[in-house]
């Protein structure tokens, strides 16, 4: 029945023939999923996460999607793709490589292909192999036929086909409403193939069509056809088992930075009783956040669209004069027309989160492409001396901790804080354990109500100033962007007191309180420290862990969230290692910082393509150091 | 929270001053500069808003005008050049209870800061924005301003300006504004009736102010505030009366043959044929043309209010909708927002 040669396999029709199928154990699983943009493939992916999620694998995963809105159907530049990482045991990257490629058309094939590990699956959708579509992407020859993927271990399988044959029976289902389900049919296939539970995919099929009984019955079709197939097709003679990680007890979700940004914001606004107001422009990937908060409403969250980045950023500011939490966020580009609102909300001490996603730039740059090179410009960005904290999340969960995190110290110190994200973080998910909402930090807004003896410009013990709400009786004043008097508050040329004002700005700043920063180094005893911030952490300390656990390399490793003020014993940590290796996806802006504050002798290793270091490169990175060490020092 | 800060207090009136306005900082406007009279007229305006100064809030950006703010003794934020209807529409939307007045200049307003104006002015948020028009940069010591007449001799322009000015009232109702009106610096009475009408606008009310600097664009304005020209150029507009002006009448606006609007001899068309002013057609067309009557503030120049319009006040329900929805919100709500979607258990 079946045409086998080699490792391909044309498969026609699910034999009906039911033989014990071999169980594999793995410890862990990378699978992406790719296809047309209209092939529905990201949803595909969620559907098979929240499958991985119910097993108890640890995961994360990272979409991929096209640049353009609507790319040519078939194109290269059309490919939407979903990549998921699941194991046994505790993961921190949605994974380098995938060992599983699941290609919906020729043109998800050419553009995925080179990065699966040779020997991986391909799962390739037989039916879209047309002549058309393979011209479309470019292909000259079949590389079903040609031999091109004698690497692989290819599965042909029709799966449009086969899914319109398995809704024939439902009333008026057109057969192009019917091959739509497709990716309904490759997610029952893999489903089988890692032994996912089917329920939550059906649960999912029936809730999402309840009101039209025909695309439900449909979806239901094809997802029950694919998995079947798994079960019956004799060449999938094998499937796999990825037993549950352990993980400490609680109630878990799965989230990406986004939402867990969302999550933070508003679990600010709860924690400091003040109301969200949100302002932002639409720009790629910060957009998310805007339409995230956008519903949220019945918890009071106030979202606006500006009429450009400054509104959006004056208009939050002018919010937090009058009392609320005022958040803005954008992308790089919207940085720029940004930072003239920061440098007035420094002059004016009043709090302003200030988000940024970072994407690889200059300029428009790689819109949909990551990239952690904005930090010298939260930093240092601003005419003037004009310090201001910046912190930076290091895991898509780590978004919610920190968002709350740069509510508390805007709050408290009165100071703009800029909070540093990526594309990555915002679109890679991981599973999160939802913490006790009673464990949060109350954030005091302490506003002045006090009359007597009020100065705007006078100082509390952290150096911050009184947040005197308009409304608040006798509290009448007035700031601005124009160098003020100490304590009064009145404008002022005088040098000696724009001296000591300048000063006092940059100190305050300089004593917000940050945690230290821990180190990894489980023996104590290793001589080479690996520093990382933001989204490198999976990649970091994934790979920290892979070589010492299979190469017994000694590597310890640290990681910023707090970029400024630097946590207390940032130049202590980084004098006690013979070796100091300094990863950005920049060309080396923490290395500079950190190389000038600390006068220590530090080593740089930058990737600027776009992409996350990947786990893989920082094993490289690691060894290389390591081996030269052991081989006579530097 | 009580809405709309720009209604007067009704039941409990307060007995306010202009000296509870005045704060206590040293103006430092040149000598004889049009903003002494404006600030003049406003702190002697605010008394009759009947709203206590602590729950009223001066916006400025950067400019001469900038300054206004620090002379008020009202809470006050003096932000970045042009930025300042952006600034104040977060005070304003998100504040239902207090009253946001808005003061700006023309570079200010309408160079730098042109799209957070008349975004302002379409959203209609509620604030009462004063537009000193003084067709220069003052501050920075003299510049063509997007004001200015062609051919305007000024340090950055020594051969003339090639710039076609801004009309802002013609801007203004260009943006959809619900209140357009304009009024001279030194015209005190006329002033604290554009400002009592302007202050009672439900929504974003613009007012342009003619203001003589003194410095840098001496007499820009004389033909309306100079005594012996301003009777005879001064247009008043007033709601439901017939447009006459000139020292006793004899002038008026009506429609010519050609369907526009002309400048007319009373004696010459009868009075019945005077064009009768409505601030309040919701179509802008009429506002439109008497905006353009003059192509320069040279000659007969309309003041008074040329629009006056409702349609619903941006974000102020939903200001107080939302402050009741967070008052409620607790623990157990930031719970189920965190607990949304697919959740899974370990134990
Ligand atoms: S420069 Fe002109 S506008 Fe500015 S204060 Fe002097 S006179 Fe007034």
């Amino acid at each position: 029945m079946f045409d086998h040669s080699g490792t391909e396999a044309r498969l026609g029709a699910a034999s009906p023939v039911m033989e014990e199928k071999t169980v594999e154990k793995l410890d862990r699983v990378v699978v992406r999923f790719a296809g047309d943009s209209g092939d529905g493939m990201q949803l595909t992916g969620s559907r098979f996460t929240d499958a991985t999620a119910v097993v108890g694998n640890d995961l994360a995963t990272l979409p991929d999607f096209p640049a353009e809105i609507r790319a040519p159907a078939g194109t290269p530049h059309g490919v939407s793709a979903f990549q998921i990482h699941f194991a046994s045991r505790d993961i921190l990257t949605p994974g380098d490589s995938p060992n599983v490629l699941v290609a919906m058309n020729p043109a998800a094939l050419i553009t995925q292909v080179g990065s699966l590990d040779k020997g991986g699956t391909v799962i390739v959708n037989e039916d879209g192999f047309t002549d058309h579509n393979l011209r479309k992407a470019g292909y000259t020859t079949n590389p079903l036929e040609d031999g091109s993927l004698d690497d692989y271990q290819v599965f042909r399988v029709p799966m449009t086909s086969m899914t319109v044959r398995a809704t024939e029976h439902i009333e008026g289902i057109s057969s192009k409403d019917a091959a739509r389900c497709k990716n309904l049919f490759a997610l029952g296939l893999v489903s089988w193939m890692y032994g996912r539970p089917t329920e939550p995919s059906v649960h999912w099929i029936e809730r999402k069509f309840a009101d039209k009984p025909q695309l439900r019955d449909a979806n239901l079709a094809a997802f029950r056809a694919g998995y079947n197939f798994g079960e019956t097709a004799e060449l999938l003679a094998v499937h796999y088992e990825v037993e549950p990680a352990p993980a400490p007890p609680g109630t878990y979700r799965n989230i990406n930075g986004t939402q867990a940004l969302a999550c933070g914001l508003i679990a600010a606004s709860v924690q400091s009783g003040l109301q969200l107001f949100y302002a932002s422009y639409p720009i790629t990937p910060a957009s998310e956040l805007l339409h995230a908060l956008s519903r949220y409403r019945r918890l009071g969250v106030r979202t606006v669209q500006g009429e450009d980045e400054i509104a959006a950023a004056n208009m939050s500011l002018g919010a937090s004069f009058a009392g609320h939490l005022g958040v803005t966020a954008t992308s790089g580009p919207g940085m720029d027309l940004k930072a003239e609102t920061i440098g007035l909300a420094v002059a004016l001490e009043l709090p302003l989160v200030v988000i940024d996603v970072q994407r690889a730039g200059p300029s428009t740059g790689m819109p949909t492409k990551t990239e952690a090179a904005d930090l010298l410009m939260a930093l240092y960005g601003r005419h003037g001396e004009s310090p201001l904290p910046v912190v930076a999340p290091r895991t898509p969960a780590d978004c919610f901790d920190m968002a709350i995190e740069a509510a508390r110290i805007a709050i408290t110190h009165r100071t703009p804080v800029i909070l540093l994200s990526d594309t990555f973080l915002a679109n890679s998910s991981e599973p999160w354990r939802l913490p006790d909402v009673s464990s949060l930090p109350t954030i005091d807004p302490n506003f002045a109500t006090d009359p007597s003896g009020f100065f705007p410009y006078a100082r509390d013990e952290h150096l911050a100033r009184p947040w005197a709400v308009p409304g608040t009786p006798g509290l009448r004043h007035r700031i601005g962007g124009l160098e003020k008097e100490d304590v009064t508050g009145n404008i002022s040329y005088d040098p000696a007191n724009h001296d000591h004002m300048t000063r006092l700005r940059a100190e305050r700043v300089e004593r917000v309180a940050v945690p230290d920063i821990e180190v990894d180094d489980p023996d104590g005893d290793a001589s080479l420290l690996v520093v990382g911030w933001g989204s490198s952490y999976g990649a970091i300390q994934g790979a920290a862990r892979r070589v010492r656990r299979e190469r017994g390399v000694k590597v310890a490793t640290a990681h910023i969230r707090h970029l400024y003020p630097l946590p207390g014993n940032t130049g202590e940590v980084l004098r006690s290692y013979e070796r100091v290796l300094v990863p950005e996806m920049n060309l080396g802006q923490l290395v500079k910082v950190l190389r000038a504050e600390f006068l220590v002798d530090l080593e740089s290793y930058t990737k600027i393509d776009g992409l996350p270091i990947l786990t893989r490169d920082m094993m490289e990175q690691i060894l290389t150091r390591v081996s030269s060490s052991n081989g006579g020092g530097r | 929270m009580k809405r709309n800060g720009h209604s007067s207090n009704g039941g409990d009136v307060l007995k306010l001053t202009k000296a509870d306005f005045s704060s206590d900082q040293e103006t430092r406007w040149c000598p004889g500069c049009g903003d002494y009279a404006v600030l003049a007229a406003v702190q002697s305006f605010m008394p009759e808003l009947g709203i206590p100064p602590d729950r009223i809030v001066f916006v400025t950006g950067i400019g001469c005008a900038g300054r206004f703010v620090y002379y008020m003794d009202t809470y006050g934020m003096h932000g970045i050049h042009g930025r300042a209807p952006a600034l104040a529409t977060g005070v304003a939307s998100s504040r239902p209870d207090l009253s946001v007045w808005v003061v700006t200049g023309d570079g200010d307003a309408l160079s730098i800061g042109g799209n957070h104006l008349i975004h302002a002015l379409r959203r209609n948020v509620q604030l009462k924005i004063l537009l000193f028009n003084n067709q220069i940069y003052g501050l920075t010591k003299g510049q063509y301003s997007p004001t200015s007449e062609e051919g305007k001799v000024t340090k950055s322009t020594p051969f003339g300006s090639q710039d076609h000015p801004f009309n802002p009232v013609s801007l203004a109702l260009g943006a959809e504004a619900t209140f357009v009106a304009r009024t001279v610096d030194t015209d005190k009475p006329h002033m604290a009736e554009t400002l009592r009408a302007a202050a009672a606008h439900d929504g974003a009310a613009f007012v342009e102010i003619y203001q003589n600097c003194n410095v840098f664009n001496d007499g820009a304005f004389d033909a309306l505030r100079a005594k012996g020209q301003k009777e005879l150029n001064q247009i008043r507009l007033e709601h439901g009366r017939a447009i006459r002006f000139g020292a006793d009448g004899e002038r008026g606006v009506a429609r010519g043959p050609d369907g526009r609007l002309r400048l007319v001899d009373v004696a010459d068309v009868g009075k019945d044929a005077l064009l009768v002013h409505d601030a309040h057609r919701q179509e802008p067309s009429l506002a439109f043309e008497l905006a353009h009557l003059s192509a320069r503030p040279t000659g007969p120049t309309p003041i008074g209010v040329f629009r006056s319009v409702s349609r619903p006040v941006y974000g102020q329900e939903l200001a107080v909708e939302l402050e009741e929805a967070r008052s409620k919100v607790g623990p157990e709500e930031l719970e189920k927002v965190l607990h949304a979607g697919e959740t899974w258990t370990v134990s």
